[in-house]
Formats: C-alpha cells, sequence, structure tokens
C-alpha cells in the first residue's frame, strides 16, 4: 500500500515534467514546418534560437535579464490561477506599477531637470539609497497590487468575470499612464515618450558589477536574484502557510471551501492584491535596473507572456522558473533569427510561444 | 465646440464602427451558442492579413474579401476543435489565438515582402470602394444587424442557438446537437469577425501592419457585453465606441487658448473600457450573459 502511494506521487511528478514537454516539443515542429514552407532550414532557425543564450557571459547575462520580468509576471498569473482564477491584467498592473516607480524614484531622488537651458528642480527631497530603494519596490509591490485588486474586488462584490475586467483596465492603465508620462513627467522637447531619470541613489547593482567578465553594459541586475527568491516565496506561501491553503482551496472548489469556513470573496481579493504585487515588480528590474526611467513602450508584452509561462510551468514556482529561462532563451534568440536567417524573422518566437499555449490548453494541461 | 462636431465627425464614426459591429455581431453567435470568443481580436487580425495579401496579388478587393473571410473561418475552426473536441479552457485558448495572429502575418509579411511585418501598399483603385463617403463594407455592416436579428429571433436556427446557450442539456434532449451548432456558431463568428478586420486593412486603410486591430476585438467585446448580447443595442454599442474613437481626431488639435489640449485623448480613449466595467458590475442595469457560457458540454453529464 505504502509503496503504491510512493508510485502514485512519483507518476504524478512524471506527469507534471512530460506534459508540458509534449507542448514543447509539437510547438517546435509545428514552428518547424512553417519555417520549412517559407524556405529556411528549421535546423539553422533553432540553432540560432537556442544557441544564442548559452555562448558567453554577456549572451547568458542577457538570457537572465530576459527571463525576471517573466518569472515575476509568470508568478503573478499562477498565484491567481491557484485559486481559479485568471489575471489577463498583468501587463496593465506592471505599467502603472513602472510609472509609480519611476514617479517614486523621481520626486524623491532629487531629480535635476534641464528646462529652456535653466535647472529645474522636480523633487520633493533627495533621499539615500537606503530608504530610496525599499520605497521604490514597496511602490512597485503596492501600485501593482492595488491595480491588481481593482478586478478581485469587482468580481468577489458584484461578480464580474476577473478576464473582462482585466483586459479592460489594461487598456485603461496604459492609458492613464501614457498621460501623465506626456503632460507632466517628460522632460520639455524630449521625442520619446518616457518620463525623467530617477535619482541615481535608486539605482540597483547589477550583477555584472561582481561578476568579472561580464560587461558592464548587460542590464542584468540584482532584481533576478529578487525573482528567484519571490520564487522561493510564493512556494512556501501557497504549501506551507493557512493562507496558502485557502487560496488554493477556493480554487479547486469554491463552495466546498465556502462550507469549510472560507470566504472566497475574501481570497479573491487577497489572489489579485498578491497576483497584482507580483506582476508589479517587473518595474524593479526594468526602472530601478535597467532603463532608469519609466520608458512608456517598455513592457514587449510581458504580462500576456506571463500567461504562457504559468500555463507551461503547471502554476508551479520552479515550474514557472524553467519555463521562463526557456522563454528567455526563445526572446533572445529571437534577435538572431531576425538577423541571420534569410526569410524567418523574430515573430517565430511568438508564434511558438501561442502554439505551446494552445497546446498546453488542447492537453488540458492547465490546472482551473 | 463647433468645429469639433461635424459632419465629418459623423462619417468618421460610421469608419471606427464598421469594424466593431462586424466583430461584435460574430461574438454574439458564438457567445450565444455558449462558447467565449476572446480570440476576435485574432479572427479579425487573421481577416486582416490574408485580405490585404489577396487583393494585392490579385488587384480584386472583393477576391480579397473573400479570402480573409475564409482564412477567419478556418482559424475559428481550429479554436473550435481546441475548445469543443478537446475541451480547452476557453479564454486560454482564445488568448493563444490572438499571440499566434500577432505572429503569424508579421512573419509571413517578412518572409513574402521582405518587410518588418506589413503588407504592400495597395492601389487607392483596388480597395474596398465607397459610395458618397461611405465604404461598401459599412453598408454591409449595417445590413448585417436586422439579417441577425432575424436570424437569432425568428429562424429555427437562432432558437436552437440560444437553447444551446442558455440550457443544453434540454437542447440536447430535445434533439439539438449541441457540439455540432457550437462550431458552426464559432466559424461564423470567425467570418463576421475577420470581415471586419478586412475591411480595417482593404477598407479603411491599404495594407496590413503587425497588430493592426490595435485592440478592437477586446471593444467589440466590450460592445457586445454592454449589448447584453442582442443586435441592434450592439449596433448602437459600436456606434457609440465608434464615436468616441471618431472624437480623438478632431480633439488631437482642439487647443484651449494656453496651447495645452482641451480634453486629452487618453481620456476619450479609456471610455468604452471604463463603461464595460460599470456595466459588468451591475450598475446601468444588470448584464446577464448567456447562461452556458464557457462551460463546455459532454453528453453523459
Amino acid at each position: 500500500m505504502f509503496c503504491g502511494t510512493a508510485n502514485f506521487v512519483k507518476m504524478n511528478i512524471l506527469r507534471e515534467i512530460i506534459s508540458p514537454l509534449i507542448a514543447v516539443i509539437a510547438a517546435f515542429i509545428v514552428g518547424g514546418i512553417i519555417v520549412l514552407l517559407i524556405g529556411d532550414s528549421p535546423l539553422q532557425t533553432y540553432s540560432e534560437l537556442i544557441g544564442n543564450s548559452f555562448g558567453s557571459l554577456n549572451d547568458f547575462g542577457y538570457m537572465l535579464f530576459y527571463a525576471t520580468p517573466l518569472i515575476f509576471t509568470g508568478l503573478a498569473v499562477a498565484v491567481a490561477f491557484r485559486c481559479g482564477l485568471l489575471n489577463i491584467g498583468a501587463e496593465g498592473q506592471l505599467y502603472v506599477a513602472a510609472f509609480a516607480t519611476a514617479w517614486v524614484g523621481i520626486k524623491f531622488g532629487g531629480t535635476m531637470v534641464e528646462v529652456g537651458g535653466k535647472q529645474e528642480n522636480w523633487s520633493w527631497a533627495s533621499l539615500p539609497a537606503i530608504l530610496l530603494v525599499p520605497l521604490c519596490i514597496l511602490t512597485a509591490i503596492a501600485v501593482g497590487g492595488f491595480w491588481g485588486a481593482i478586478p478581485g474586488f469587482l468580481k468577489a462584490k458584484f461578480g464580474s468575470h476577473e478576464v473582462i475586467n482585466t483586459i479592460m483596465l489594461n487598456f485603461i492603465a496604459v492609458a492613464l499612464v501614457s498621460y501623465f508620462t506626456q503632460y507632466y513627467y517628460r522632460i520639455p522637447g524630449d521625442p520619446i515618450l518616457q518620463t525623467a531619470p530617477i535619482g541615481e541613489a535608486a539605482h540597483i547593482p547589477r550583477i555584472s558589477q561582481f561578476i568579472p567578465g561580464m560587461p558592464d553594459f548587460v542590464p542584468l541586475s540584482v532584481a533576478f536574484l529578487l525573482a528567484i527568491v519571490m520564487c522561493v516565496l510564493v512556494y512556501i506561501f501557497l504549501w506551507k502557510t493557512k493562507w496558502g491553503y485557502e487560496l488554493r482551496a477556493v480554487g479547486q472548489n469554491p463552495s466546498a471551501a465556502e462550507y469549510g469556513g472560507i470566504s472566497p470573496q475574501k481570497q479573491i481579493i487577497i489572489a489579485m492584491s498578491i497576483s497584482g504585487g507580483l506582476a508589479g515588480m517587473v518595474a524593479i528590474s526594468e526602472v530601478l535596473g535597467n532603463r532608469y526611467l519609466y520608458y512608456h513602450d517598455f513592457s514587449g508584452e510581458v504580462g500576456f507572456w506571463g500567461i504562457a509561462v504559468a500555463l507551461l510551468g503547471r502554476n508551479h514556482p520552479l515550474g514557472v522558473f524553467f519555463a521562463a529561462l526557456f522563454f528567455a532563451v526563445l526572446q533572445r534568440g529571437g534577435i538572431f533569427v531576425d538577423i541571420e536567417t534569410k526569410y524567418v524573422s523574430k515573430d517565430l518566437v511568438e508564434v511558438l510561444q501561442a502554439i505551446v499555449i494552445l497546446f498546453v490548453a488542447s492537453l488540458r494541461l492547465s490546472k482551473k | 465646440m463647433g468645429e469639433i462636431f461635424s459632419i465629418a465627425l459623423f462619417f468618421s464614426t460610421i469608419r471606427f464602427a464598421t469594424p466593431l459591429i462586424f466583430a461584435a455581431l460574430g461574438g454574439m453567435f458564438s457567445e450565444r451558442s455558449g462558447v467565449i470568443n476572446i480570440a476576435l481580436e485574432g479572427l479579425m487580425l487573421a481577416g486582416a492579413f490574408t485580405a490585404a495579401v489577396m487583393t494585392y496579388e490579385t488587384s480584386n478587393p472583393f477576391i480579397g474579401l473573400f479570402c480573409g473571410i475564409l482564412a477567419g473561418a478556418v482559424l475559428a475552426a481550429i479554436y473550435a476543435i481546441s475548445v469543443i473536441q478537446f475541451k480547452a479552457d476557453q479564454v486560454v485558448a482564445g488568448f493563444g489565438i490572438n499571440i499566434l495572429m500577432l505572429g503569424l502575418p508579421a512573419m509571413l509579411s517578412s518572409a513574402i515582402y521582405d518587410s518588418a511585418g506589413s503588407t504592400q501598399q495597395i492601389a487607392k483603385e483596388h480597395v474596398l470602394p465607397s459610395y458618397f463617403d461611405i465604404n461598401i463594407a459599412s453598408l454591409l455592416a449595417l445590413a448585417l444587424v436586422p439579417l441577425c436579428w432575424y436570424v437569432l429571433y425568428k429562424t429555427p436556427f437562432g432558437l436552437r442557438l440560444r437553447a444551446v446557450g442558455e440550457n443544453p442539456s434540454a437542447a440536447d434532449a430535445a434533439g439539438v446537437g449541441v457540439n455540432n451548432l457550437r462550431y458552426l456558431a464559432v466559424i461564423l463568428s470567425g467570418v463576421l469577425a475577420a470581415a471586419g478586420g478586412a475591411y480595417l486593412s482593404i477598407g479603411q486603410s491599404s495594407l496590413f501592419t503587425r497588430g493592426m486591430t490595435a485592440g478592437r476585438g477586446f471593444i467589440a467585446l466590450a460592445a457586445l457585453i454592454l449589448a447584453k448580447w442582442r443586435p441592434v443595442p450592439v449596433l448602437l454599442a459600436c456606434l457609440f465606441f465608434g464615436f468616441t474613437e471618431a472624437l480623438t481626431i478632431p480633439l488631437a488639435s482642439f487647443k484651449l487658448a494656453s496651447g495645452e489640449a482641451a480634453l486629452p485623448v487618453q481620456f476619450v480613449q479609456i471610455i468604452p473600457y471604463v463603461l464595460t466595467i460599470i456595466v459588468l458590475a451591475g450598475f446601468i442595469g444588470s448584464s446577464r450573459a448567456p447562461k452556458s457560457l464557457g462551460v463546455p458540454y459532454s453528453k453523459e453529464k
């Protein structure tokens, strides 16, 4: 009997690993056929796609830099999934969080801006790094969490579907943030839709400082380490705490959970807030570690990629981590596919992502 | 304000409402049968891309439109197989279709025309013709509204469709093939949404660009919800959303004496989205979806 249980657990883990692999292989086969039809060699295309993330410290650093936001958004979608919710709103959540983070970095970072030849002080204070960095990080989490809490609240209170509301809130977020950037925080005369730079005290260290041989321009920052920490924290939260248990109970069976004394309404709001907070942490990598300002088109749809990451990672933090690395390899490789192959463009990466999603969904690997 | 409310605004309202009407009516058939259609955006893109390519290659917009519609139907069939046959989560699969149509047309355009994801410019005389400043596709969209109303409420097909969406088991017991009907409804939604997309690339403009629908599939979905899944209110909602989009054109040049924008376009752009959230929350009447929406049907249940 005991042996049977162990076998069952082993079978389960095997299934968790094998089924996403099937989806990935299927995507590569379908993608390969498309590449072949277009007139390029699938072998060369795929070697460009995969090979450019591991050749040097530079390559590897860039790949991990791409993986960082994918881990955050993948975790965000996974936490919501575990509560039975589909958060399509990570994109909007990370937009408002990134803008708010830059805003704090400007207002409390002593930012001076040159307007018409004169220096203008745009900040209220000039905090030291030890205060400013935590303040910026908390802002990213809190603002992303707030934007996520809205659809959570609407679902809990009025029963309106979180999918529609998060889609709508994505558009609202992008419009609002573009408004504030365009009219209030862009340096006059700047043709690019971006804010003034944040104070230097808000910058977080880059990994290249600690690893000899990695070029300074590789934007991989300590935000990546934070992403790993978040994987561990999300795991502990979901499986080792009472709150996580309650959240998952609602995801598995809301009426049973309610019968057991758990309020689904409360859990829905909690899950969406945590989800939004995790999505908001993308701002740490992007604003505090990469561009040091809010740039309006920064995201590259990373909030939507989070859905593919969570699906492929089976909504488990460890799975999310590896799925994020996988998609980061593709994102990095896409640039080289664009340059090195004759006909295939980097859009292949999106096609592969879509096919993975469709296969994962159709093989019913998604737990909902 | 006289400069803003002009006859030009009326025509641009019709122009912007046209793709929304097609897509929202398409979504109506799918959702009335119980299948969520987040994929409207992707279906529109399939129509837009195929129509642009085929119109450019044949110099005939009607062949282009037909091929665009065909592409929409094929893509919708793939979506239908995934959600009906394999019972995939409808939101996830629809989302996958949208991503696919962001990447695939751009990939094919780059390969065929060696461009950065857009197709070749179609000559002015080869796009869908306009009469008195109203495109033939707009007329078709307007004509579709009473037609869809008739189909939905006055034909046996419409009756079955609504029955399947509300109570599939009862419809099944009465001899309606639930899944067959859903296949038909989803493919019909692909046909209509693709026609809306085709209008964008060979009517309103004259080429396909990557992701050119820019969220119109979702606005159509919003219009559908606002209209509570009924054809005539769908028309009104689409006209209203078309109007808000049309407003952004004169607003962009409408400045206060100080040189600042009187009303930033962003505030006008978000109206459809905010309105949808408010309606969904039940502040303006209640928006009740078809009962079986999003639930796959299995006979043995």
